[in-house]
């Protein structure tokens, strides 16, 4: 865990300070709502359907115990005692008061934490993978470099005020659990043959009303350059990138209009007046900020054979939790073990106060105090020994913590939509919410295996529909809420932007349409073939057919 | 209140005379007063204008290519850099060019919709004067420019990381 040094408190506390005089200033009539907005929306804040909306940043979803009940503690004083994480691994209040939000900040100050450029058009809250430095497949662990690039981008004077938001997200394993190649910048930490470590850089990835996969723009980026690249890259952007039409302004559209090859070329021209410069990163800095990350002390234990252990105790709900949501670790005896935020009747990705106190209290006895949010909106205990494994799910599923439904379809990611954000064309919870009930059955549900179901309630994509093996999208049709269904999109490593089938449909037939979507899938596929291979076999046709039925029975009209 | 003007931290009257002329002025009549120009106008009249004895300033668009000033950045005593709306913020690396890579060491002003929530940014990319427009408290904006102990990332006014500076 990074912990702060006095600098960095003093800069946190500066900008409470800073941000309760803009507050007052607004509250007292002196700043108008255009002057106030782009302050209010760098520290996190939006006004919302409900009112204002904070947005607290959780960098590369890392959090102390501690922290996880800062948390808690705010939901339950300043809001409704449930905070929503998010897709980029921050956490959201839907209804909090303005006049309250700079308390809200000097209480997460007082645990090292905020909510600066959590919104806005600048440097957002910088993503990671929620199992770095336990996973086996790291090449290097990328929370020191998050860190990093987390103080290079807090406050930077030059990229305060950027055509439109620009996100951070870093991998430093070889399976890209971070999604960098949806993000404006992608970094993957590799290894080149002298056995030297740097980056593989991508840009203009993104998903929103133009959904387009990240361009590599070069292959090798030695450590030591980092600041100094993506200094001249965001000012190459913030030059050049489209301000006339704010659906065209991410840098994804500058990419490509420029061309990838082009858009590097005039990246490394500009580096290469600040490469070597007073921002080159040095090995005593890297060192510093990586120690904060050094393994907590592991005990020495062999490793279980966790079909016995979980034989031992002959419960098929542990059995099916195991299977799910336990992960292998690095370490011999531990593994890394995720809680579920997806429970029938909760929307995904919130949780009460109560289970973050749950949650922290688990974190203390079973994982080093420390607990990370997944960008799939679950929670990851990533240190746990494999002999506790059974106490933990005991306790995790006494606070409402263990559906064993880790990967499966029943694990959506689901945007808040229309229940709560004012750019929503629809709703997205009760969709979520019908579908669960559908596939309610555990049995099912398993049967079905890896599926990802995602929801936005908009073209802005916050649900990442675009990414789900099946995808969601509510959008506006004469007023009313209709869904738009995406079929073959994939995360990581092979990215790919999902395929509309038609035309939308209305709330009501979404349950019975993605019922046939996965008949379809079950009755085609091969052994241990997953949605998205069947998918690639047999085409969309089958599904488009299956989704656009009428059928005759139910007397029901399948589409609109 | 009226249009005020901030220059190294302090309140000052504003001793040039800007000029909103287009490219195709007649620049005879011009005195030898300092005065401020659409840097179009002198990309497209620059050998008269070099004629003239005189100090010129030059007053940059937010889209205006910086690149094309580049040889005649040490013939300009004034820089003014327009921020039609505060939330464009291309001006903030024209300053940072400037400063740090064109090594332009005269005043640097920042015009147009400017206020105390942008100073500190402002300063630090390299801005030493600020047009406070009108309606607006300069008083007030002046506060803008303490609002940080300190920075992490280098910039013109301090060049150095925060990394290069902590004291272990
Ligand atoms: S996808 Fe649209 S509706 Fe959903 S949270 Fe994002 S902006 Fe709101």
């Amino acid at each position: 865990m990074y912990h702060y040094d006095d600098y960095d408190r003093s800069i946190v506390s500066a900008r409470v300070k800073q941000f309760r005089g803009q507050t007052g200033r607004f509250l007292a009539g002196k700043l108008s709502e255009d002057e106030f907005r782009p302050l209010r929306l760098q520290n996190g804040l939006y006004i919302q359907r409900h009112g204002p909306m904070l947005r607290i940043a959780i960098p590369y979803g890392q959090l102390s115990s501690a922290q996880l009940r800062t948390l808690a503690s705010i939901a339950r004083d300043f809001d409704r005692d449930v905070g929503h994480f998010t897709t980029r691994q921050n956490m959201q209040l839907n209804w909090v008061k303005l006049p309250e939000v700079p308390d809200i900040l000097e209480r997460l100050a007082n645990a090292e934490m905020h909510a600066i450029q959590t919104s806005g058009n600048c440097i957002r809250n910088i993503t990671s993978d929620p199992f770095s430095g336990v996973a086996g497949d790291e090449i290097a662990d990328p929370r020191p470099w998050a860190e990093i690039l987390r103080q290079w981008s807090t406050f930077h004077p030059e990229f305060a005020y950027l055509p439109r938001k620009f996100k951070v997200a870093i991998s430093g394993a070889t399976e890209d659990r971070a999604a960098i190649q949806v993000h404006d910048l992608g970094l993957q930490l590799v290894k080149n043959e002298a056995g030297e470590l740097g980056f593989t850089v991508y840009a203009g990835g993104g998903l929103g009303r133009t959904p387009l996969i990240g361009q590599k723009i070069r292959d090798f980026l030695p450590w030591q350059h980092l600041l100094t690249y993506s200094e001249a890259l965001v000012r190459i952007y913030n030059r050049y990138g489209r301000r006339d039409n704010m659906y065209k302004a991410r840098i994804k559209i500058l990419v490509k209009a420029l061309g990838s090859a082009e858009f590097a070329r005039q990246v490394e021209a500009e580096w290469a007046y600040l490469k070597d410069g007073p921002q080159t990163l040095t090995a005593a800095e890297v060192e510093r900020v990586a120690m904060q990350f050094a393994p907590p002390r592991y005990a020495r234990l062999a490793a279980e054979n966790l079909t016995h252990l979980v034989d031992q105790h002959g419960e098929k709900a542990f059995a099916r939790w195991v299977e799910r949501n336990v992960k292998p670790h690095k370490v011999p005896g531990y593994a890394a073990v995720t809680l579920s935020l997806k429970q029938p009747g909760r929307a995904p990705g919130d949780a009460t106060s109560a289970q973050m106190y749950a949650a922290a209290d688990l974190a203390d006895r079973f994982s080093f105090g420390e607990i990370r949010v997944t960008h799939e909106q679950n929670l990851v205990l990533a240190d746990v020994e494999q002999r506790e494994l059974h106490t933990l799910w005991q306790q995790a599923k006494a606070a409402g913590l263990a559906s064993a439904n880790i990967g499966l379809l029943a694990d959506m990611i689901v945007c808040p939509g229309g229940d709560f954000c004012s750019l929503a064309n629809a709703k997205s919870l009760p969709i979520a919410a019908a579908v669960q009930e559908r596939f309610a059955d555990l049995d099912y549900l398993f049967d079905i295996g890896n599926l990802a179901l995602n929801i936005s309630g908009c073209m802005n994509s916050c649900g990442h529909h675009h990414l789900g093996a099946i995808g969601i999208l509510g959008v506006d049709k004469h007023g009313e809420e209709w869904y738009q269904i995406t079929l073959g999109g994939t995360q990581g490593n092979a990215a790919r932007i999902g395929e509309v089938i038609g035309r939308s449909f209305a709330a009501a037939e979404v349950p019975d349409v993605i019922e046939r979507l996965v008949a379809v899938y079950l009755s085609h596929r091969h052994a241990g073939e997953e949605f998205n291979e069947t998918l690639a076999r047999i085409g969309l046709e089958p599904f488009r057919a299956a989704a656009y039925r009428k059928d005759a029975e139910i007397g029901e009209p399948a589409y609109a | 209140m009226p249009e005020q003007l901030i220059q190294n931290g302090r309140l000052v009257a504003d001793r040039w005379q800007r000029l909103e002329m287009s490219e195709d002025a007649d620049l005879g009549a011009l005195s030898a007063a300092p005065i401020l120009l659409p840097a179009s106008l002198w990309c497209a009249r620059r050998d008269q204008l070099l004629a003239r004895t005189g100090e010129i300033g030059v007053s940059l668009a937010p889209g205006f290519p910086l690149e094309s000033l580049a040889e005649d950045i040490g013939r300009f005593s004034l820089i003014a850099v327009e921020f039609p709306k505060f939330a464009d913020g291309r001006g903030y690396s024209t300053a940072s060019l400037l400063r740090q890579r064109y090594g332009y060491r005269g005043e640097l002003r920042a015009v147009g919709d400017v206020g105390r929530d942008q100073m500190f940014y402002l300063q630090r990319v390299g801005f030493n004067a600020f047009l406070i427009p009108e309606g607006r408290d300069a008083e007030d904006a002046l506060q803008g420019l303490t609002d940080f102990p300190d920075t992490y990332q280098g910039a013109a006014d301090q060049p150095l990381p925060l990394f290069r500076r902590r004291a272990v």
